[in-house]
């Protein structure tokens, strides 16, 4: 099978599309972001709770709708973000992104796999004033 | 009337004029049902790209050696075959242009710029492609128009009540899609005409869904302008059709300068070619516009009514093979009502994910907004699932569109 099609929509991208991990509100988040990818019509809104000392991820939820892989892609990085370094999300990129969903993704699907991660670290930039957006798009993005 | 044997199309014989349909992916046969976004591209259209370039090719209008009086002629002729394809009186009233899109901004241009001002409206409909909804509301910006929308009811009809509401004195020009390439509705465009004439307005009608698949006279709809694209009627891509009024057409003023639209050119001042290549600056699209010419050939030996006859057939039985499903919501009119194209929706399955599945099966639809957001919006969906028709399609396709659709389904369950 080439890339793309079921390959794509393995066990574990179907039970967290199902079942979404952390899907909810935080009420006292230190930050709340959200993206969209217009293309789709994906959309991802994330609560983050910051340790103390700023340097930690403690707590995630994310509300959203769109398709399997963005939603699917949100749900495990709401796991991978609990207890992350705040450092350590900054410098994720999208192979990061690929290898946790552990699946081939087809080139028109990569904004799908990525909003969810961009919303995290624009939300993380926003918060310690390093960027200036009211909302994350994919559109942009290449 | 009764269904004779020459009023069915011979899909054996026209998918072997069809090579690419002929290929697998993973050993699952093509079954290329995308033909509202591109159709496929006939032996013998291919065939007259290559005999271009490999015997005629020249620029035209300027050279006077043999070759490119050979390459003037013929895609002269092309403006004349395409002319005698959708009724309009000859070459003065077709413009070749890069695809629908351009033949509307041409007009948006050339004289939305020049004629709209505040209180001037623009009517479109609700359903309109962003190739008019996008170019009209931009241009209305610029001039202080005001843009309205004819309403879309709940069956996919436009609401004519609305309609005749909406246009008024005010109102300069009517932009209407002829067929939705969303809904598969065809609209009752003739009568909107009428309507935009009772009020001294012009109407544009954006033909890109209905030239490829049913019989097109533009006088007899009494269009102002009409637009098409060459690659949805087994034409190549870079080639569209502006059709306009000759009078209406003489009186505007070009959009695009350059050479070729030009009579006389002093430093100081200019005037322009006689019609259409006042409206086709620059070296134009010369192979493709004699490609088109082909298509227009291949589609007439065919007949326009079968081929319209066949797409509706199978818009028909895709409708009510999918209607057996309570989880698939289809949009638009009733199957025996549309065009060649079905859109639906499995449950909450995006759009995006039930195209992916489908492609397993080497099954090729469009998944997305289809350049109708604002409808799908409306509608209350982020993207739908189209199935589109054209001559070389089988029922056995459709099938195997909703065989791919039941595994879809199983895997989302």
């Amino acid at each position: 099978m080439g890339i793309g099609g079921s390959d794509m929509y393995r066990q574990q991208i179907l039970d967290h599309y199902k079942n979404p991990r952390n899907y909810g509100e935080i009420e006292d988040a230190t930050f709340t972001h959200t993206g969209e990818n217009p293309m789709c019509g994906d959309t991802i809104e994330m609560d983050v709770v910051l340790s103390e000392d700023e340097e930690t991820i403690e707590h995630v939820a994310f509300r959203g709708d769109g398709c399997a892989i963005s939603q699917a892609s949100a749900s495990m990085l709401s796991e991978r973000l609990q207890g992350m370094a705040v450092e350590d999300l900054r410098t994720m990129d999208r192979d990061d992104v690929i290898d946790m969903l552990g699946v081939d993704i087809s080139p028109m699907r990569v904004k799908c796999a990525v909003l969810a991660e961009k919303v995290a670290q624009d939300g993380t930039d926003i918060y310690f004033g390093e960027l200036d957006v009211e909302k994350t798009t994919t559109e942009d993005d290449d | 009337m009764g269904l004779s044997e020459t009023d069915v199309l011979d899909v054996e014989r026209i998918r072997a004029d069809f090579p690419i349909l002929e290929r697998e992916f993973d050993g699952e046969q093509l079954a290329y049902l995308d033909n509202s976004a591109t159709s496929q591209t006939p032996e013998p259209v291919v065939e007259a790209i290559a005999h271009y370039y490999r015997h005629t090719n020249a620029n035209v209008h300027r050279g006077l050696h043999q070759l490119s009086q050979e390459a003037s002629i013929a895609y002269e002729n092309a403006h004349d075959r395409v002319a005698e394809f959708i009724g309009a009186d000859g070459r003065e009233e077709v413009v070749f242009t890069k695809n629908t899109t351009e033949s509307l901004n041409t007009i948006a241009y050339a004289w939305g710029l020049a004629e709209l001002g505040p209180g001037d409206e623009v009517v479109m409909t609700e359903m309109e492609h962003h190739a008019a909804l996008v170019t009209w509301q931009q241009i209305a910006k610029k001039t202080g128009a005001t843009v309205k929308y004819i309403r879309v009811d709940e069956d996919g009809y436009l609401d004519m009540d609305h309609a005749r509401e909406l246009v008024t004195d005010d109102t300069e020009m009517v932009s209407v899609v002829h067929v939705s390439n969303t809904l598969g509705t065809v609209n009752p465009v003739s009568d909107l005409a009428d309507l935009a004439h009772d009020h001294d307005a012009l109407c544009f009608v954006d033909g890109a869904q209905s030239v490829p698949h049913m019989p097109v006279d533009v006088g007899e709809m009494d269009a102002d302008f009409f637009a098409f694209s060459g690659h949805k009627m087994c034409g190549p891509t870079g080639i569209g059709v502006l059709y306009g009024k000759e009078h209406l057409l003489e009186e505007m003023q070009p959009y695009l300068y350059g050479g070729m639209m030009i009579s006389k050119v002093t430093f100081e001042d200019s005037t322009w070619h006689e019609l259409p290549w006042k409206f086709e600056a620059g070296t134009p699209v010369i192979c493709q516009g004699i490609a088109l010419a082909e298509a227009c050939d291949y589609l007439d030996d065919i007949g326009m009514e079968r081929v319209d006859r066949h797409g509706r057939s199978l818009a028909e039985y895709a409708y009510d093979r999918l209607s057996e499903f309570d989880d698939i919501d289809i949009l638009g009119p009733p199957g025996d009502d549309r065009g060649a194209l079905v859109s639906f929706n499995l449950g909450d399955v995006h759009a995006h994910d039930t195209s992916e599945i489908l492609n397993d099966f080497a099954v090729a639809i469009r998944a997305g907004d289809h350049c109708t957001q604002p409808l799908h919006d409306k509608l209350g969906v982020p993207a739908s699932a189209r199935a589109s028709f054209y001559i070389y399609n089988t029922r056995e396709e459709v099938d195997k569109l909703v065989r791919a659709v039941d595994a879809t389904r199983e895997l989302f369950a």
